[in-house]
Protein backbone atom coordinates (compact mmCIF):
# COMPACT_ATOMS: atom_id res chain seq x y z
CA UNK A 1 0.00 0.00 0.00
CA UNK A 2 1.19 3.41 -0.68
CA UNK A 3 1.41 6.32 1.84
CA UNK A 4 -1.77 7.59 0.50
CA UNK A 5 -3.87 3.91 1.35
CA UNK A 6 -2.14 3.63 4.34
CA UNK A 7 -3.00 7.25 5.93
CA UNK A 8 -6.85 5.87 5.47
CA UNK A 9 -6.47 2.62 6.65
CA UNK A 10 -5.07 4.10 9.85
CA UNK A 11 -7.74 6.52 9.86
CA UNK A 12 -10.27 3.57 9.47
CA UNK A 13 -9.00 1.46 12.14
CA UNK A 14 -8.54 4.66 14.78
CA UNK A 15 -12.51 5.49 13.66
CA UNK A 16 -14.11 1.96 14.14
CA UNK A 17 -12.47 1.59 18.12
CA UNK A 18 -11.91 5.14 19.36
CA UNK A 19 -14.74 6.95 19.73
CA UNK A 20 -14.48 10.97 19.10
CA UNK A 21 -13.85 12.35 22.87
CA UNK A 22 -16.71 14.84 22.34
CA UNK A 23 -19.07 12.18 21.89
CA UNK A 24 -17.41 10.10 24.76
CA UNK A 25 -18.55 12.98 27.26
CA UNK A 26 -21.74 13.41 25.84
CA UNK A 27 -22.60 9.88 26.83
CA UNK A 28 -20.79 10.77 30.05
CA UNK A 29 -23.23 13.47 30.69
CA UNK A 30 -26.22 11.83 29.36
CA UNK A 31 -24.95 9.14 32.11
CA UNK A 32 -25.26 11.94 34.60
CA UNK A 33 -28.66 13.64 33.83
CA UNK A 34 -30.26 10.18 33.60
CA UNK A 35 -32.29 9.15 36.34
CA UNK A 36 -33.98 5.54 35.34
CA UNK A 37 -31.17 2.97 36.56
CA UNK A 38 -32.24 0.51 33.90
CA UNK A 39 -31.03 3.60 31.31
CA UNK A 40 -28.38 4.17 33.45
CA UNK A 41 -27.00 0.89 33.55
CA UNK A 42 -27.38 1.15 29.53
CA UNK A 43 -25.12 4.04 29.61
CA UNK A 44 -22.55 2.93 31.99
CA UNK A 45 -22.23 -0.47 29.81
CA UNK A 46 -21.50 1.83 26.60
CA UNK A 47 -19.00 4.08 28.33
CA UNK A 48 -17.29 0.88 29.47
CA UNK A 49 -17.34 -0.76 25.61
CA UNK A 50 -16.17 2.54 24.64
CA UNK A 51 -12.42 2.21 27.16
CA UNK A 52 -12.42 -1.28 26.38
CA UNK A 53 -12.80 -1.23 22.50
CA UNK A 54 -9.56 2.01 22.94
CA UNK A 55 -8.24 -0.09 24.55
CA UNK A 56 -8.28 -3.09 22.83
CA UNK A 57 -7.97 -1.41 19.15
CA UNK A 58 -11.41 -3.60 18.27
CA UNK A 59 -14.19 -1.88 16.61
CA UNK A 60 -16.63 -0.63 19.16
CA UNK A 61 -19.52 -1.99 17.54
CA UNK A 62 -19.91 -5.45 15.48
CA UNK A 63 -21.82 -3.16 12.99
CA UNK A 64 -18.30 -1.59 11.14
CA UNK A 65 -21.14 0.14 9.27
CA UNK A 66 -21.32 1.42 5.88
CA UNK A 67 -18.09 4.18 5.46
CA UNK A 68 -18.80 7.75 3.75
CA UNK A 69 -16.17 9.62 3.30
CA UNK A 70 -16.34 13.76 2.70
CA UNK A 71 -13.36 14.69 0.63
CA UNK A 72 -12.14 18.28 0.02
CA UNK A 73 -9.68 18.51 -2.33
CA UNK A 74 -7.86 20.83 -4.71
CA UNK A 75 -7.17 18.98 -8.17
CA UNK A 76 -3.46 18.21 -7.90
CA UNK A 77 -4.72 15.07 -6.03
CA UNK A 78 -6.68 12.88 -8.57
CA UNK A 79 -9.82 11.63 -7.96
CA UNK A 80 -8.83 8.21 -8.95
CA UNK A 81 -5.87 7.67 -6.96
CA UNK A 82 -7.60 8.69 -3.86
CA UNK A 83 -10.28 6.19 -4.26
CA UNK A 84 -8.07 3.75 -5.79
CA UNK A 85 -6.76 4.29 -1.86
CA UNK A 86 -10.01 3.89 -0.10
CA UNK A 87 -10.77 0.79 -2.05
CA UNK A 88 -7.26 -0.39 -1.07
CA UNK A 89 -7.77 0.31 2.56
CA UNK A 90 -11.41 -0.52 2.57
CA UNK A 91 -10.27 -4.02 1.43
CA UNK A 92 -7.35 -4.36 3.53
CA UNK A 93 -9.42 -3.46 7.33
CA UNK A 94 -12.16 -6.09 5.73
CA UNK A 95 -9.62 -9.07 5.73
CA UNK A 96 -7.79 -8.06 8.85
CA UNK A 97 -10.93 -8.36 10.37
CA UNK A 98 -11.64 -4.83 11.30
CA UNK A 99 -14.49 -4.31 9.28
CA UNK A 100 -17.09 -7.16 8.58
CA UNK A 101 -18.22 -7.84 5.51
CA UNK A 102 -21.47 -5.55 5.46
CA UNK A 103 -21.77 -4.29 1.86
CA UNK A 104 -24.27 -7.10 -0.60
CA UNK A 105 -25.49 -6.59 -3.74
CA UNK A 106 -28.97 -5.23 -2.81
CA UNK A 107 -31.11 -7.91 -4.88
CA UNK A 108 -29.47 -11.19 -4.55
CA UNK A 109 -28.31 -10.16 -1.17
CA UNK A 110 -24.46 -11.75 -2.00
CA UNK A 111 -21.78 -10.01 0.15
CA UNK A 112 -19.37 -8.51 -2.06
CA UNK A 113 -17.20 -10.14 0.75
CA UNK A 114 -14.53 -7.03 0.57
CA UNK A 115 -16.99 -4.03 1.14
CA UNK A 116 -16.13 -2.60 -2.12
CA UNK A 117 -19.04 -2.25 -4.86
CA UNK A 118 -20.46 0.02 -7.39
CA UNK A 119 -21.09 2.96 -5.26
CA UNK A 120 -19.51 1.84 -1.83
CA UNK A 121 -17.44 3.09 0.00
CA UNK A 122 -19.59 6.27 -0.58
CA UNK A 123 -17.69 9.16 -1.52
CA UNK A 124 -18.65 12.94 -1.65
CA UNK A 125 -15.93 15.33 -3.43
CA UNK A 126 -15.93 18.75 -3.16
CA UNK A 127 -13.36 21.36 -3.79
CA UNK A 128 -10.99 22.56 -1.11
CA UNK A 129 -7.57 24.29 -0.58
CA UNK A 130 -5.34 21.00 0.58
CA UNK A 131 -6.52 16.93 0.84
CA UNK A 132 -8.88 16.48 3.57
CA UNK A 133 -10.51 12.87 4.09
CA UNK A 134 -13.64 12.82 6.55
CA UNK A 135 -15.07 9.54 7.36
CA UNK A 136 -18.06 9.07 8.58
CA UNK A 137 -19.59 5.50 10.10
CA UNK A 138 -22.90 4.40 10.04
CA UNK A 139 -24.59 1.27 11.22
CA UNK A 140 -27.75 -0.49 9.73
CA UNK A 141 -29.58 0.25 12.92
CA UNK A 142 -29.32 4.36 12.79
CA UNK A 143 -29.89 4.11 8.68
CA UNK A 144 -32.56 1.95 8.66
CA UNK A 145 -34.78 4.26 10.23
CA UNK A 146 -33.70 7.72 8.29
CA UNK A 147 -35.63 9.11 5.92
CA UNK A 148 -36.54 11.96 3.25
CA UNK A 149 -39.44 13.67 2.07
CA UNK A 150 -40.38 16.45 0.66
CA UNK A 151 -43.06 18.92 2.36
CA UNK A 152 -45.37 21.44 1.25
CA UNK A 153 -43.68 24.56 1.83
CA UNK A 154 -46.72 26.17 3.97
CA UNK A 155 -46.17 23.49 6.46
CA UNK A 156 -43.22 25.60 7.68
CA UNK A 157 -40.98 25.52 10.97
CA UNK A 158 -43.77 23.86 12.32
CA UNK A 159 -44.28 21.10 10.00
CA UNK A 160 -41.02 20.50 9.93
CA UNK A 161 -40.41 20.18 13.64
CA UNK A 162 -43.39 18.02 13.78
CA UNK A 163 -41.64 15.36 11.16
CA UNK A 164 -38.61 15.51 13.12
CA UNK A 165 -40.38 14.14 16.00
CA UNK A 166 -42.81 11.73 14.74
CA UNK A 167 -39.46 10.13 13.20
CA UNK A 168 -38.22 9.95 16.90
CA UNK A 169 -41.14 8.41 18.31
CA UNK A 170 -41.52 6.13 15.53
CA UNK A 171 -37.95 4.87 15.63
CA UNK A 172 -38.14 4.60 18.70
CA UNK A 173 -35.63 2.41 20.71
CA UNK A 174 -34.28 0.80 17.36
CA UNK A 175 -31.85 3.45 16.33
CA UNK A 176 -29.44 2.45 19.32
CA UNK A 177 -30.15 6.15 21.48
CA UNK A 178 -28.96 8.50 22.96
CA UNK A 179 -28.61 9.25 19.07
CA UNK A 180 -27.17 12.07 17.72
CA UNK A 181 -30.00 13.65 14.53
CA UNK A 182 -28.74 15.16 11.25
CA UNK A 183 -31.24 17.16 9.27
CA UNK A 184 -31.15 18.34 5.97
CA UNK A 185 -33.93 21.19 5.23
CA UNK A 186 -34.17 22.63 1.65
CA UNK A 187 -32.18 21.75 -1.34
CA UNK A 188 -33.67 18.85 -3.06
CA UNK A 189 -34.38 15.27 -1.89
CA UNK A 190 -31.01 14.16 -2.51
CA UNK A 191 -29.20 17.14 -1.50
CA UNK A 192 -30.90 17.14 1.31
CA UNK A 193 -30.02 13.82 2.43
CA UNK A 194 -26.42 14.73 1.85
CA UNK A 195 -26.14 17.55 4.07
CA UNK A 196 -27.85 15.83 6.59
CA UNK A 197 -24.96 13.51 6.77
CA UNK A 198 -22.44 15.97 6.54
CA UNK A 199 -24.59 17.47 9.52
CA UNK A 200 -22.95 14.89 11.52
CA UNK A 201 -19.41 15.55 11.43
CA UNK A 202 -20.25 18.72 13.58
CA UNK A 203 -18.81 18.45 17.07
CA UNK A 204 -21.50 17.82 19.76
CA UNK A 205 -22.45 21.40 20.59
CA UNK A 206 -21.56 23.07 17.96
CA UNK A 207 -24.45 25.24 16.75
CA UNK A 208 -25.34 26.71 13.28
CA UNK A 209 -24.05 29.84 12.47
CA UNK A 210 -27.45 30.70 11.69
CA UNK A 211 -29.02 31.94 14.35
CA UNK A 212 -32.37 30.68 12.99
CA UNK A 213 -31.51 26.85 12.74
CA UNK A 214 -29.41 26.92 15.53
CA UNK A 215 -32.54 27.94 17.36
CA UNK A 216 -33.98 25.43 16.01
CA UNK A 217 -31.79 23.04 16.55
CA UNK A 218 -32.05 23.88 20.43
CA UNK A 219 -36.09 23.28 19.94
CA UNK A 220 -35.73 19.74 17.89
CA UNK A 221 -33.08 18.76 20.82
CA UNK A 222 -35.73 19.50 24.14
CA UNK A 223 -38.39 18.40 22.10
CA UNK A 224 -36.91 15.01 21.37
CA UNK A 225 -35.73 14.43 25.10
CA UNK A 226 -39.14 15.16 26.31
CA UNK A 227 -40.30 12.20 24.53
CA UNK A 228 -38.78 10.01 27.42
CA UNK A 229 -37.36 6.99 25.21
CA UNK A 230 -33.79 6.86 26.75
CA UNK A 231 -31.14 4.66 26.37
CA UNK A 232 -31.83 1.85 24.17
CA UNK A 233 -35.72 2.50 24.05
CA UNK A 234 -35.78 1.47 27.61
CA UNK A 235 -37.38 4.49 29.00
CA UNK A 236 -35.35 7.89 30.27
CA UNK A 237 -34.42 11.34 29.99
CA UNK A 238 -31.42 11.53 27.53
CA UNK A 239 -33.16 10.68 24.13
CA UNK A 240 -30.64 12.46 21.41
CA UNK A 241 -27.35 13.92 22.47
CA UNK A 242 -27.41 16.80 20.13
CA UNK A 243 -29.10 17.41 16.33
CA UNK A 244 -27.16 19.51 13.40
CA UNK A 245 -29.02 21.07 10.80
CA UNK A 246 -27.38 21.96 7.07
CA UNK A 247 -29.63 23.90 5.13
CA UNK A 248 -29.78 24.94 1.53
CA UNK A 249 -31.83 27.13 -0.73
CA UNK A 250 -34.73 24.93 -2.33
CA UNK A 251 -37.72 25.70 -5.27
CA UNK A 252 -40.55 27.60 -4.14
CA UNK A 253 -42.74 25.24 -4.48
CA UNK A 254 -40.92 22.66 -2.26
CA UNK A 255 -39.24 21.92 1.05
CA UNK A 256 -36.95 18.95 0.71
CA UNK A 257 -36.29 17.40 4.14
CA UNK A 258 -34.10 14.35 5.26
CA UNK A 259 -33.58 13.17 8.58
CA UNK A 260 -31.10 11.27 8.96
CA UNK A 261 -30.59 9.17 12.21
CA UNK A 262 -26.61 8.15 14.14
CA UNK A 263 -26.53 5.56 17.07
CA UNK A 264 -24.50 6.55 20.46
CA UNK A 265 -21.60 5.11 18.86
CA UNK A 266 -21.22 8.21 16.59
CA UNK A 267 -17.63 6.92 14.76
CA UNK A 268 -16.33 10.04 12.56
CA UNK A 269 -12.30 11.36 12.20
CA UNK A 270 -10.83 13.50 9.12
CA UNK A 271 -6.84 13.40 8.03
CA UNK A 272 -5.61 16.17 6.36
CA UNK A 273 -2.65 15.36 4.23
CA UNK A 274 -0.12 17.38 2.25
CA UNK B 1 -33.58 -8.90 41.00
CA UNK B 2 -30.68 -10.41 39.44
CA UNK B 3 -30.47 -13.98 37.83
CA UNK B 4 -27.98 -15.84 36.92
CA UNK B 5 -29.16 -18.62 34.85
CA UNK B 6 -27.04 -21.65 32.74
CA UNK B 7 -28.32 -23.34 29.67
CA UNK B 8 -30.72 -24.98 28.76
CA UNK B 9 -33.29 -23.12 30.46
CA UNK B 10 -36.72 -23.97 31.51
CA UNK B 11 -39.81 -22.58 31.64
CA UNK B 12 -40.21 -22.40 35.39
CA UNK B 13 -37.31 -19.92 34.84
CA UNK B 14 -38.52 -17.44 32.95
CA UNK B 15 -42.29 -17.39 34.42
CA UNK B 16 -40.12 -15.75 37.56
CA UNK B 17 -38.35 -13.05 35.33
CA UNK B 18 -40.17 -9.81 35.89
CA UNK B 19 -39.15 -6.67 32.92
CA UNK B 20 -36.57 -4.71 35.06
CA UNK B 21 -34.60 -7.70 36.63
CA UNK B 22 -31.34 -8.29 35.39
CA UNK B 23 -29.90 -11.71 33.65
CA UNK B 24 -26.47 -13.12 33.18
CA UNK B 25 -26.66 -15.70 30.92
CA UNK B 26 -23.57 -18.87 30.69
CA UNK B 27 -23.30 -21.89 28.17
CA UNK B 28 -24.62 -21.74 24.98
CA UNK B 29 -26.53 -19.30 22.82
CA UNK B 30 -27.22 -18.98 19.01
CA UNK B 31 -26.93 -15.81 16.57
CA UNK B 32 -29.85 -15.25 14.53
CA UNK B 33 -30.67 -12.61 12.52
CA UNK B 34 -32.48 -11.44 9.40
CA UNK B 35 -31.43 -14.37 7.15
CA UNK B 36 -31.48 -16.88 9.86
CA UNK B 37 -34.85 -16.21 10.99
CA UNK B 38 -36.41 -16.67 7.36
CA UNK B 39 -34.49 -19.95 6.34
CA UNK B 40 -35.60 -21.24 9.86
CA UNK B 41 -39.02 -20.31 9.00
CA UNK B 42 -39.20 -21.73 5.58
CA UNK B 43 -37.75 -25.11 7.07
CA UNK B 44 -40.82 -24.69 9.74
CA UNK B 45 -42.92 -24.57 7.23
CA UNK B 46 -41.79 -27.31 4.97
CA UNK B 47 -41.80 -29.47 8.27
CA UNK B 48 -37.38 -29.93 8.03
CA UNK B 49 -35.79 -29.89 11.11
CA UNK B 50 -33.20 -27.64 11.45
CA UNK B 51 -29.41 -28.74 12.01
CA UNK B 52 -29.60 -27.26 15.63
CA UNK B 53 -31.67 -27.82 18.55
CA UNK B 54 -32.44 -24.46 20.32
CA UNK B 55 -35.37 -26.04 22.82
CA UNK B 56 -34.59 -24.77 26.10
CA UNK B 57 -31.75 -22.28 23.73
CA UNK B 58 -31.23 -18.58 23.89
CA UNK B 59 -31.44 -16.58 20.74
CA UNK B 60 -29.16 -13.52 20.40
CA UNK B 61 -30.15 -11.10 17.53
CA UNK B 62 -26.75 -11.03 16.36
CA UNK B 63 -24.47 -10.72 13.42
CA UNK B 64 -20.74 -10.58 14.77
CA UNK B 65 -17.94 -9.29 13.16
CA UNK B 66 -15.61 -12.59 12.90
CA UNK B 67 -12.26 -13.42 11.82
CA UNK B 68 -10.35 -16.66 11.47
CA UNK B 69 -7.00 -16.68 12.42
CA UNK B 70 -5.11 -19.86 12.30
CA UNK B 71 -8.12 -21.69 11.35
CA UNK B 72 -9.90 -20.62 14.84
CA UNK B 73 -12.53 -18.16 14.85
CA UNK B 74 -12.49 -15.15 16.53
CA UNK B 75 -15.24 -13.11 17.76
CA UNK B 76 -13.99 -9.78 17.41
CA UNK B 77 -17.36 -7.71 18.39
CA UNK B 78 -20.63 -8.83 19.16
CA UNK B 79 -23.38 -6.68 19.95
CA UNK B 80 -26.72 -7.40 19.22
CA UNK B 81 -28.75 -5.80 16.20
CA UNK B 82 -32.36 -4.38 15.54
CA UNK B 83 -35.03 -7.22 17.07
CA UNK B 84 -37.61 -5.42 15.19
CA UNK B 85 -36.72 -6.83 12.03
CA UNK B 86 -37.20 -10.32 13.22
CA UNK B 87 -40.75 -9.51 14.03
CA UNK B 88 -42.39 -11.32 11.42
CA UNK B 89 -40.51 -14.61 11.73
CA UNK B 90 -40.05 -14.71 15.92
CA UNK B 91 -43.37 -15.63 16.95
CA UNK B 92 -43.19 -19.13 14.95
CA UNK B 93 -39.83 -19.40 15.87
CA UNK B 94 -40.63 -19.46 19.84
CA UNK B 95 -43.77 -21.66 19.06
CA UNK B 96 -42.32 -24.24 17.20
CA UNK B 97 -38.90 -24.46 18.36
CA UNK B 98 -39.18 -23.75 21.71
CA UNK B 99 -36.00 -21.34 22.84
CA UNK B 100 -36.60 -19.78 26.37
CA UNK B 101 -35.01 -16.24 25.94
CA UNK B 102 -34.13 -14.00 22.84
CA UNK B 103 -31.66 -11.24 23.33
CA UNK B 104 -31.49 -8.20 21.05
CA UNK B 105 -31.71 -4.57 21.18
CA UNK B 106 -34.58 -2.04 20.50
CA UNK B 107 -37.74 -4.76 21.74
CA UNK B 108 -40.14 -6.15 19.51
CA UNK B 109 -43.49 -6.09 18.75
CA UNK B 110 -47.41 -7.28 19.71
CA UNK B 111 -47.02 -10.74 18.23
CA UNK B 112 -43.60 -11.64 19.91
CA UNK B 113 -45.37 -10.12 23.25
CA UNK B 114 -48.36 -12.55 22.80
CA UNK B 115 -46.18 -15.51 22.49
CA UNK B 116 -43.61 -15.02 24.99
CA UNK B 117 -46.82 -14.77 27.44
CA UNK B 118 -48.57 -18.19 25.41
CA UNK B 119 -45.37 -20.08 25.31
CA UNK B 120 -43.63 -19.04 28.48
CA UNK B 121 -40.46 -16.69 27.06
CA UNK B 122 -38.81 -13.70 27.75
CA UNK B 123 -37.32 -10.61 25.71
CA UNK B 124 -33.70 -9.37 27.32
CA UNK B 125 -32.34 -6.57 26.13
CA UNK B 126 -27.79 -5.78 26.06
CA UNK B 127 -26.98 -2.77 25.14
CA UNK B 128 -26.58 -1.82 21.04
CA UNK B 129 -23.38 -1.21 19.71
CA UNK B 130 -21.80 -2.38 23.15
CA UNK B 131 -20.08 -4.72 20.69
CA UNK B 132 -16.70 -5.31 22.42
CA UNK B 133 -17.96 -5.62 25.48
CA UNK B 134 -20.33 -8.35 24.50
CA UNK B 135 -17.55 -10.17 22.62
CA UNK B 136 -15.37 -10.05 26.31
CA UNK B 137 -18.02 -12.40 27.32
CA UNK B 138 -18.13 -15.01 24.23
CA UNK B 139 -15.61 -18.34 25.50
CA UNK B 140 -15.90 -19.99 22.08
CA UNK B 141 -16.99 -20.62 18.62
CA UNK B 142 -18.71 -23.97 19.03
CA UNK B 143 -20.54 -24.20 15.67
CA UNK B 144 -21.34 -22.22 12.68
CA UNK B 145 -24.09 -23.08 10.80
CA UNK B 146 -25.06 -21.85 6.86
CA UNK B 147 -22.05 -19.52 6.24
CA UNK B 148 -22.90 -19.14 3.16
CA UNK B 149 -25.34 -17.00 3.85
CA UNK B 150 -22.45 -14.40 4.96
CA UNK B 151 -20.46 -13.83 8.32
CA UNK B 152 -23.29 -11.49 9.78
CA UNK B 153 -25.90 -13.58 8.66
CA UNK B 154 -24.87 -17.17 9.80
CA UNK B 155 -25.72 -18.94 12.86
CA UNK B 156 -22.72 -18.84 15.24
CA UNK B 157 -23.13 -21.13 18.12
CA UNK B 158 -21.24 -19.60 21.29
CA UNK B 159 -20.33 -20.42 24.52
CA UNK B 160 -20.62 -17.76 26.65
CA UNK B 161 -19.98 -16.98 30.57
CA UNK B 162 -21.90 -14.21 32.64
CA UNK B 163 -23.23 -12.53 29.45
CA UNK B 164 -25.06 -9.25 31.17
CA UNK B 165 -26.38 -7.80 32.54
CA UNK B 166 -29.15 -7.84 30.23
CA UNK B 167 -32.11 -6.33 31.14
CA UNK B 168 -35.70 -8.54 31.10
CA UNK B 169 -37.35 -5.72 28.77
CA UNK B 170 -40.76 -8.07 27.46
CA UNK B 171 -41.85 -10.58 30.48
CA UNK B 172 -44.41 -13.58 29.88
CA UNK B 173 -46.98 -11.40 32.02
CA UNK B 174 -47.43 -9.35 28.89
CA UNK B 175 -44.75 -6.34 29.88
CA UNK B 176 -42.61 -4.41 28.30
CA UNK B 177 -40.24 -1.28 28.51
CA UNK B 178 -41.02 -0.47 25.44
CA UNK B 179 -44.57 0.79 25.81
CA UNK B 180 -44.74 4.19 25.99
CA UNK B 181 -47.45 6.88 27.59
CA UNK B 182 -48.02 8.35 23.73
CA UNK B 183 -49.46 6.30 20.46
CA UNK B 184 -47.76 5.97 17.80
Amino acid sequence: MDDLASAIFDLICDVQSNLPEDVEKALARAYEIEDSDVAKLQLKMLLENVKLARELKRPICQDTGLLTFFISAEKKHFIKDVEEAICQAVKKATSLGLLRPNVVNPLTRISYGDNCAHGNPIIYWEVGEELEISLLVKGAGSENVSLAKVLDPEVGVEGIKEMVVKAVVEADGKPCPPIFLGVGIGGTIDLATKLAKKALLRRVGERSRDPLVAKLEVELLEAINSLGIGAMGLGGKVTALDVFIEMAGCHTASLPIAIVFQCWAHRRGSIRLT
Amino acid sequence: MIYEVSTPIDENFVRKLKVGDLVYISGVVFTLRDRAHSKLVEMIRKGEEPPFDLYGGVIYHCGPLAVKRNDKWDIVSAGPTTSMRMEIFEGDVIRRLKPRLIIGKGGMGENTLKTLIEVGAAYLAYPGGAGVLAASAVKKVLNVFWLDLGVPEAVWVLEVEKFGPCVVAMDSHGKSLYKRGYST
